[in-house]
């Protein structure tokens, strides 16, 4: 038999059709894998085999039945900040230590609903802060590309991107058919470039945040990771839907996405912005962004130059608001609900030493953040400056589109994975903060963006390129991402674990 | 709060006496009251006050990681009601902001309110201070500020354990109003009158219980002092006042406080003060007041609460009749404006009242309602909702005076039966033979026979006519007070004077 | 605009997280950088422009106002790190 942890999500729901395989054998496959080789990549922060085979062996059911979901009976990994019924729900932070929430989050149960098989729970950067998923409890996950020449257990780690590194690497290598995943910065699209993976970020509002563990709730998306564009599509269909429980999640019909896959581009208008060429940005980038176009003008779209002057900004202002929320999302966090206590002489005490000792440093680091920028006289300043900002950076846009721009083309990261513990990165969180110069924009206009893989650089590692859509005009991203799949080809890491 | 402005002129009735020159006393109440819902503000828990620990709590409420909250209609509906009531604007756009502080019954770590854009603006209550020695009431505006949403918070228990406290969230996220009136308060009256005024429309409104003692009522306190008609002083809040007289002690205390202070030279810091009804004082609250800073910014789980005219309009047309409106109507019907402003002080002595009027005598009917049952349910302590004599039953018992089947003084008995036995006053008058004698031949006999009997009396019934009240009381006593009394005068004055 | 480390304190007591002196050093120095980086911002003029309140163009749903959960005390303090009788426990708290 082949080896199932080969196939896509689509293929592998055809073989369930065609009675080539069962979900049980895929999913134990899977199983096997992860014993295997998590060790190498630290994906996975807990595995749940037991559920994954009973949920497998319900699939099947289903399969033989003749009334299989839309996910039914397919291995998926579970981002960290998922609540997850009696499952390990951290947000990989010690501060949530234990914690098993008592409800499900609306995204997860809607694949469970679809037959959705869920392998385990993914590292993350703690509570989703980070760009390279070095600020996990858990610690670092590993990315499976190295650069050539060293593809061996001891060429140098990379990182997977950030903050969904373990949904990447995992989907990377094969460690699940797909992951969940989320975008408040680009935490979707960064890794999934980075890995050589499909990540799709959906219009802020097009899957509930109901049981997703928050970040900065004005930003925070809900997304998949997976092999290739058509996978990505199948995931958000069955993530994607309209929710009661949360107020900003917006009430709509779900289309049926993969049906966007392969539809010609022809006439599409994709838009360039000029502000994206960064000073100092490194040719490789460059170059992948002229592929990147020349794929798309081939595939019949017409190239058109755009402007989004705000751009620059799009990342200080994203560095207000986000910790400004995060600060206020992560008051709760205080020893008496649930997770990390740490005594203290009263409570004041018990508060403020359980949270020095329940989050990381980069946490902290943007909490403060967050209270300074909102403490009295500083609001009006850097708060409502930034909200200002990003009224600006989202008019941007709406002009582009306003114009008959249908897409717009950037490049998804100023630069391929770099190593684990990067010592100008770690010395300078803003060198680490400008991981996100090119994604952090969509999230601050609420848009849907996508990051397909476009080539490699050379020394190997995948770079990717990063479509930016209309509001809810999800269909057009994978329209076009998969114009570029095509053209670029797949790409996977060479084996070295 | 925005620039403040004097809008009273002062009163040397209300002034504080001091060393050198009069205090005057400038107050400001922020009244929170609990809003009137089934579920919570932003979850589907019960509102229901009293249960078992942690009981009316979801997972919403107890900010479980990833819960979101989603407004109720209903909340936002009462709350425009009540700035109708208050004749307040209500703006079609406010936002929730987050209160940010820790706190162990503060789940989330903040209260979600609303600072920057509340859902009602500035508006007047008009109270009726009085009355003075001529009867006579005063109607003094007391402005409004702003009337926002927010949540409640949960309770910690202090005095179950030797060195922890329980926190219990049950009333965490029931949704309260917030009520902030402009510092036109001048004396401790009018801060009673309006607080009850306040109280009042909220009841006729159905928007908010006004139950104090369970807390669905307290207010937060402003008190500064300053010479009368000078600059505003400085103000200190006195927090969580839970009952018409401890405010009223609360502000005597604190205006002597601050008087003393400035007397003695110092000045007053503007801070958080708390009363301890035990010892009748207030005192500083938290010395690590310095450290708050609440960070104030929009929730950014909420959208912008927005409706349009037609949602208000659609409230405005369901409003009930108000205090002030029905007192109005009242006067109109030809009560004093004493006993209207007592009638319509309290929702369920208006409903009350009117019931008992319907088809009868305003005058009579208040009479009734005011000295004798109310009196009455003064004098037992009871309220009204445990008044043993129903608006029917006091109905029935004002239609035999009219009808003339009993006199004004056998009702009071007739009340009095009611009361302590019930039952319908027509039966009890028929079973127990209290029907006035309205025969004429048998109160003509008893006339007779007191004439005969006092001749003397007759004559000076004859110079003087008053003496024929003590003719009048002879023949009741004579008849068991039965004789209708005006059938006794006329017969009386006839065989007197001829 | 920067912090000295008695605003870093002052930051990290508002945010309840215990700080040591040293830490507050080295924190001081990476606030700094942050707030040096977001600068920036005041060089957009943003005169007339209404700060964002929500990034999607939607109307608020509202709830009906129907009881329809709670009475899970046991769920809501099946995480606690410390309680009983489902209430929560927490170190004597002193007004």
């Amino acid at each position: 038999m082949t080896d199932l942890t080969k196939l896509t999500i689509a293929q592998l729901r055809d073989g369930y059709k065609a009675k080539d395989f069962t979900s049980l054998e895929a999913t134990q496959a899977y199983v096997d894998a992860i014993e295997a080789h998590n060790a190498a990549f630290n994906a996975y922060v807990t595995v749940t085999p037991d559920l994954a085979l009973r949920q497998a062996a319900a699939a099947d059911a289903k399969i033989t039945a003749g009334n299989a979901g839309n996910l039914e009976g397919i291995p998926v990994g579970i981002k960290d900040l998922y609540s997850t019924r009696g499952v390990h729900t951290q947000a990989c932070s010690h501060i949530l230590d234990g914690f098993k929430p008592r409800y499900e989050a609306t995204v997860t149960q809607n694949m469970f609903d679809d037959g959705a098989v869920m392998l385990g729970k993914l590292n993350m950067d703690e509570f989703a802060m980070g760009s390279s998923n070095e600020t996990s409890y858990y610690g670092a996950v590993t990315n499976p590309w190295k650069r050539q020449g060293e593809r061996t257990d001891n060429g140098t780690a990379l990182v997977p991107g950030g903050s969904s590194g373990g949904s990447a690497a995992a989907v990377a290598a094969h460690l699940c058919a797909g992951a969940t995943a989320s975008d408040t910065g680009g935490s979707i699209r960064q890794p999934a470039a980075l890995t050589g993976t499909v990540g799709m970020k959906p219009t802020y509002g097009r899957c509930s945040r109901f049981g997703m563990v928050a970040f900065a709730s004005s930003l925070d998306q809900a997304g998949p990771i997976s092999r290739d564009v058509r996978d990505a599509a199948i995931m958000l269909g069955s993530m994607a839907s309209a929710d009661p429980r949360d107020t900003t999640c917006a009430d709509l019909p779900v289309p049926d996405y993969e049906a966007a896959i392969g539809k010609s581009i022809k006439g599409m208008r994709i838009g360039i912005p000029s502000e994206y060429r960064l000073d100092g940005m490194p040719d490789e980038i460059e170059q992948l962004w002229e592929e990147g176009k020349a794929m798309m003008r081939d595939a019949g779209a017409e190239i058109v130059d755009i402007s989004l002057p705000h751009t620059k900004y799009a990342l200080p202002a994203y560095y207000i608001v986000a910790p400004a929320e995060a600060s206020s999302n992560l008051a709760r966090y205080d020893g008496v609900k649930y997770g990390l206590r740490v005594d203290g002489k009263n409570i004041e005490e018990m508060y403020e030493n359980t949270r020095a000792a329940g989050f990381g440093e980069e946490v902290k680091r943007r909490i403060m953040i967050g209270t300074y920028v909102l403490s009295a006289g500083f609001y009006d300043a850097y708060y409502t400056r930034a909200q200002k900002v990003r009224t600006l950076i989202k008019r941007d846009f709406e002009q582009c589109f306003d114009a008959g721009v249908d897409c717009i083309l950037t490049p998804a990261t100023p630069s391929a994975a770099f190593a684990i513990g990067d010592k100008e990165m770690a010395a300078d969180p803003v060198k680490m903060y400008l991981n996100d110069v090119f994604t952090v924009t969509v999230n601050m206009a609420g848009l849907p963006g996508i990051a397909v893989p476009g080539g490699l650089d050379n020394q190997g590692l995948p770079l990717g390129l990063q479509l930016i859509g209309r509001p809810f005009e999800e269909e057009t991203l994978f329209q076009a991402g998969s114009v570029i799949e095509a053209a670029a080809g797949h790409f996977l890491p060479e084996k070295w674990w | 709060m925005t620039g403040l402005v004097d809008t009273r002129t002062p009163n040397p009735e209300n002034f504080f006496a001091g060393d050198d020159h009069d205090w005057e006393l400038v107050i400001g109440l922020e009244v929170h009251a609990q809003v009137t819902s089934n579920a919570k503000l932003f979850s589907g828990a019960s509102t229901e006050f009293g249960n078992e620990p942690n009981a009316n709590v979801s997972l919403v409420d107890a900010a479980m990681p990833g819960m979101l909250p989603v407004i109720n209609e209903a909340c936002v509906r009462q709350a425009v009601k009540t700035g109708l009531g208050l004749n307040a604007q209500i703006n079609n756009r406010s936002v929730f902001d987050r209160k940010n502080y820790f706190y162990p019954d503060l789940p989330q770590g903040y209260q979600i309110s609303q600072l920057y854009h509340p859902i009602v603006g500035e508006g007047v209550v008009t109270i009726q201070v009085g009355p003075d020695k001529q009867g006579q009431f005063e109607s003094v505006e007391i402005g409004i500020e702003r009337l926002h949403l927010e949540q409640d918070a949960g309770k910690s228990m202090h005095d179950q354990h030797p060195t922890m406290s329980f926190v219990d969230l049950n009333r965490s996220g029931v949704a309260l109003m917030e009520i902030v009136s402009k510092p036109d308060i001048r004396s401790i009256d009018e801060a009673k009158a309006y607080i009850t005024k306040l109280r009042s429309i909220l009841r006729y409104l159905g928007t908010c219980d006004g139950n104090m003692d369970q807390g669905s009522m307290r207010a937060d306190v402003n008190v500064s002092v300053r010479e009368p008609g000078g600059e505003f002083g400085t103000r200190c809040e006195i927090k969580n006042v839970n009952s018409i007289r401890f405010m009223g002690q609360a502000i005597e205390y604190e205006a002597r406080r601050q008087i003393d202070v400035l007397e003695e030279g110092g000045s007053i810091d503007q801070e958080t003060r708390l009363f301890d009804p035990t010892k009748g004082e207030t005192r500083s609250m938290r010395s690590k007041e310095e450290a708050h800073d609440y960070r104030y910014f929009p929730d950014p789980d909420l959208l912008p609460l927005e409706f349009d005219d037609a949602y208000v309009n659609e409230i405005r047309a369901e409003l009930p009749e108000l205090p002030d409106a029905k007192r109005n109507r009242f006067m109109a019907e030809g009560l004093s404006e004493y006993d209207a402003s007592i009638l319509v002080s309290d929702k369920s002595i208006a409903d009350f009242f009117e019931k008992v009027v319907e088809g009868r005598d305003a005058k009579v009917s208040a009479n009734w309602v005011i000295n004798d049952l109310l009196g009455a349910l003064n004098k037992a302590g009871k309220n009204l909702e445990e008044s043993p004599v129903s608006a029917i039953q006091l109905g029935g018992i004002i239609n035999l005076i009219k009808d003339g089947t009993i006199s004004g003084k056998i009702a009071k008995d007739l009340f009095e039966i009611v009361w302590n036995e019930g039952g319908d006053p027509a039966d009890i008058v028929e079973e127990r033979g209290m029907a006035q004698v309205t025969d004429t031949g048998a109160i003509e006999a008893a006339v007779d026979e007191i004439i005969a009997a006092n001749p003397e009396k007759v004559q000076q019934a004859i110079e003087k006519p008053n003496m024929i009240g003590w003719f009048v009381g002879q023949v009741m006593k004579a008849t068991g007070g039965k004789a209708n009394p005006q059938a006794v005068n006329e017969l009386l004055r006839k065989k007197i004077n001829g | 605009m920067s912090v000295d480390t008695a605003t870093v304190k002052r930051v990290a007591k508002l945010s309840r997280i215990a700080i040591t002196d040293e830490r507050a050093e080295s924190m001081q120095s990476e606030l700094n950088t942050i707030l040096g980086f977001v600068e920036q911002l005041q060089e957009v003029n943003v005169e007339g422009v209404e700060p964002m309140t929500s990034v999607v163009d939607m109307v608020m749903r509202k709830r009906r106002d129907e009881i329809n959960d709670g009475n899970k005390a046991e769920d809501v303090t099946a995480n606690a790190p410390m309680s009983e009788d489902n209430f929560f426990m927490v170190p004597k708290v002193v007004e």
